[in-house]
């Protein structure tokens, strides 16, 4: 099981770990199971800028087509290659090789719960 | 209105599935994942619970031959044919399995969220006086007294051989027979929806469970897995099969939909005439099965663009998971149907590249 301790999750269920002004987000677990097979993930390109709780880019799995929201604003550093050919990596290890993206120069987003907060709001919902 | 549940509910509820609505029915959309549910029904065997479908009983053959599109007179008791049923203008009302019945008429396989619509509309057209009631006519509307287990793969005429007395060799590809499987009294039908060999049981909701476990277990040598309406949804899309509801309706005709085969034209059917004319003023929409040349998904309702017009729309699409790439059916104009004619899918407003092939998209290797 993943350290999940530093990660902070949006209610859209992206999580995001950040490491000084940096951060490596993901879709968690919960997001995963509910999505089934991940197939295809339309991802941003290195450079582009993104918001908090701006669109990130698209996950779709065999059932449907979803939007992904970033969960916190920075720049895009690294995007997750291996997803192209492995798009299961999502499904199979959501807090660990199925992360999605790396950030820098990211600013913080207070309206983030943590994991106890978010494990909450996904049992009430 | 809640939807209905199949005897074999609780046992879905129990192996763990992720369970949907499909067709006013609650039903189990995976178990584990759709990936490894249709890989084992191609490599190996699955278990499908089929419960939901409706079973038609019409003892009437002139009535069944008015209303099928199909010339039944040659099907002999024991084999089975897919059929249309037609409205006045020839758009499709339902797709269906008609088994000729040892003791007279026909039994009708039809899906699931028609059936009650199909028993009115097939007993509508019973001559009066004998019409009216829930048996008027000789029709009667089964579906919720059967259940019905699909066994496909590969393994499943040996898995289902090992646990039935009957002589299943004999058993062509759409013939039944009736027999006895785990000890319990079944209809035993060659067919599937999934491309693979392999055999559909019906039998009595007080016998389904026992005869799924009994299944479940004996499979366990074969790899079997239980499998859900997604991996049936993908398996049924790679095998070029259509789906009620998504790729033809009362809206699509069957020379539209590529299932010219399964009309007799030189027979008197409702929606005969109808069709017959629009075979004659020309086609303007045909069903095509098509590749994405890129990584994009085709969904239903997306957009056929070409020099980008709007010239068409996706009926079903997924990624085909024995094949590697991703696919589709769309209506599109004649002149864009030729398989190797490229054309674009529209995927959240970029056209995405496709080409048409030759449906179906995925054929069984040849048993040795």
């Amino acid at each position: 099981m993943a350290d999940l301790s530093g990660m902070r999750f949006a209610e859209t269920h992206e999580w995001v770990k950040k490491e000084g002004d940096s951060a490596t987000v993901g879709i968690s677990q919960y997001a995963q199971s509910q999505l089934g097979d991940v197939i295809y993930l339309e991802l941003p390109t290195v450079g582009q800028q993104l918001e908090a709780g701006g669109r990130l880019g698209v996950i779709e799995s065999v059932k449907a087509a979803s939007d992904l929201y970033s969960p916190v604003g920075g720049e895009v550093s690294e995007v997750n290659q291996d997803l192209k050919d492995h798009p299961e990596y999502i499904n199979e290890d959501p807090y660990g090789k199925g992360w999605v993206i790396k950030l820098r120069g990211v600013k913080d987003n207070p309206k983030l719960l943590d994991q106890k907060a978010y494990d909450a709001f996904v049992q009430a919902s | 209105m809640t939807a209905e549940r199949t005897p074999l509910y609780d046992e879905h509820v129990h192996l763990g599935a992720q369970m949907t609505n499909f067709g006013g029915w609650v039903m189990p959309l995976q178990y584990s994942s759709i990936r490894e549910e249709h890989r084992a029904v191609r490599e190996a065997v699955g278990l499908f619970d089929l419960s939901h479908m409706g079973e038609l009983r019409v003892k009437d053959e002139s009535l069944a031959q008015r209303v099928v599109t199909r010339d039944l007179t040659r099907l002999k008791p024991g084999r089975i044919q897919y059929a249309m049923l037609c409205n006045d203008a020839g758009g499709i009302i339902d797709d269906v399995l008609v088994y000729a019945v040892a003791d007279g008429g026909y039994l009708m396989v039809v899906n699931a969220g028609n059936q009650d619509a199909d028993f009115d509309w097939i007993r509508g057209h019973v001559p009066s006086p004998a019409g009216g009631g829930r048996q008027g006519g000789g029709v009667l509307n089964v579906g919720r007294d059967w259940s019905l287990i699909g066994v496909q793969g590969p393994r499943a005429v040996g898995l289902v051989q090992r646990l039935t007395p009957s002589e299943l060799g004999g058993v062509k590809y759409y013939t039944f027979i009736e027999g006895k499987v785990a000890d319990v009294a079944c209809v035993i039908s060659r067919t599937g929806y999934t491309g693979e060999d392999g055999f559909e049981l019906f039998c009595g909701n007080d016998d389904a469970l026992r005869l799924w476990r009994a299944l479940l277990e004996e499979g366990q040598a074969d790899g079997i897995r239980p499998a859900g309406l997604g991996a049936r949804d993908t398996l049924r899309l790679e095998a070029g099969m259509r789906l009620h509801g998504n790729d033809i309706d009362a809206g699509t005709n069957p020379l539209e939909a590529g299932l010219d085969w399964t009309l007799s034209l030189d027979k008197d059917f409702i929606g005969r005439d109808a069709i017959v004319q629009a075979r004659d003023r020309g086609l303007s929409t045909v069903l095509v099965g098509f590749k994405m040349l890129d990584r994009s998904i085709p969904r239903h309702g997306y957009v056929v663009v070409d020099n980008g017009q709007r010239v068409g729309t996706v009926t079903s699409g997924n990624v085909a998971f024995t094949l590697g790439y991703n696919i589709g059916m769309a209506y599109v104009p004649p002149t864009l149907a030729a398989p190797g004619t490229r054309f674009g899918v529209d995927v959240r407003g970029t056209a995405a590249p496709a080409e048409v092939v030759a449906l179906p998209f995925y054929k069984r290797p040849h048993p040795k």
